[in-house]
């Protein structure tokens, strides 16, 4: 079995699935995106199976794109990182299998975004649909708030700025959780706690561990289930009311907190998957 | 391994089992620092953190 590994930056968790193929003396090279030349008309690679942990989301659906084409097994999907990779897409697809979401309006104007908040009612909360670790998502308290970033965002040059993903403020007891989901099981799950209301923690929140209850694992399979299965993690709000709404699926996910965490060997649970994938028995 | 910091010029040690594409904060001026080869252990400026990072 021989595994492509698509990576650049090695974080803590690209570093531990590496000491984790080498542990068990797997074959595996690294294909860094900032210097592979991809040849399109390619059919012919010398491994069996992808495992994409690429930092830069663009990148990764170009290259799972790729390799998908060329007829080999990729750990997530194409369909999957595309999907995961657009706060839109993910709300779309949660919605159309039923998964309980937080309230979410599309505008594409910033005349039409500040009517969609006022409808939605404040606090709102505004994300780019493209984007990770809570960047430029923004808690918007009110009128003169609202103005001021849907300003900043319709100045910003990119065109996706000034699609406005406009979604319900969930007033959660300072924590989210997260579920990790590799394919048919809901291996564990942490709360991100901080005094902040943007609980990543990559911005500073605390990891603890959460109980799987039967609620949190079949919402967590349903909701990858619903963009197409594979790897991934899944962001969910507590309510006021004591109900779970899924918040956002992530396709590269980041574990460093959550090993100890959970107790689980994450790493080692992910080379499990990716072997049987490269066997076709997923 | 002994390696040098591209922006302040600190000498310092980094783990032996520290492998290419690491980032590195630097103990002196705490730049990001990328581990861009081994042999000879060597430093670049990590790059910047762009719109689609993430997980």
């Amino acid at each position: 079995m021989r595994i492509a590994v698509l990576c650049s930056r090695i974080r803590a968790e690209e570093k531990l699935l590496l000491m984790e193929l080498e542990r068990r003396g797997l074959e595996y090279v690294r294909i860094d995106d900032r210097e592979h030349v991809f040849d399109l008309h390619a059919h012919n690679y010398p491994f069996d199976v992808v495992l994409e942990r690429a930092i830069q989301h663009s990148r990764a659906v170009y290259m799972l794109k790729i390799f998908e084409d060329a007829g080999l097994p990729t750990v997530n999907s194409h369909r999957v990182a595309v999907t995961c990779g657009d706060k839109f897409l993910v709300t779309q697809a949660m919605i159309h299998a039923g998964i309980p979401t937080p309230g979410c309006l599309l505008a594409f104007t910033p005349e039409s975004a500040l009517a969609g908040i006022e409808q939605l009612g404040y606090p709102v909360v505004l994300k780019p649909v493209v984007g990770s670790w809570g960047r430029m998502v923004s808690k918007i308290n009110d009128r003169d708030a609202a103005e001021a970033v849907l300003e900043h965002r319709s100045v910003l040059g990119n065109y996706q700025h000034t699609i406005f993903y406009i979604q319900e403020y969930i007033d959660k007891p300072g924590r989210d959780i997260r579920s990790f989901v590799i394919g048919d099981e809901c291996i564990g799950a942490i709360y991100r706690s901080s005094d902040h209301w943007i609980t990543n923690t990559a911005r500073g929140g605390h990891a603890s561990n959460c109980p799987l209850t039967p609620e949190l694992i079949d919402l967590s399979l349903r909701a990858a289930q619903a963009i197409g299965g594979g790897v991934v993690a899944i962001d969910l709000l507590e309510t006021k009311d004591g109900r779970l709404l899924v918040n956002e699926v992530n396709y590269t996910m980041e574990f460093r907190n959550s090993i100890e965490t959970t107790g689980v060997d994450i790493p080692a649970r992910i080379i499990d998957y990716v072997l049987a994938v490269g066997r076709g028995r997923l | 391994m002994r390696v040098t910091c591209t922006e302040c010029g600190a000498e310092f040690d980094i783990p032996d089992d520290t492998m290419v594409g690491e980032i590195i904060i630097c103990p002196e001026c705490g730049v990001e620092l990328e581990v861009v080869s081994l042999e000879p252990p060597t430093l670049a400026p990590a790059p910047e953190v762009e719109e689609d990072w993430g997980e």
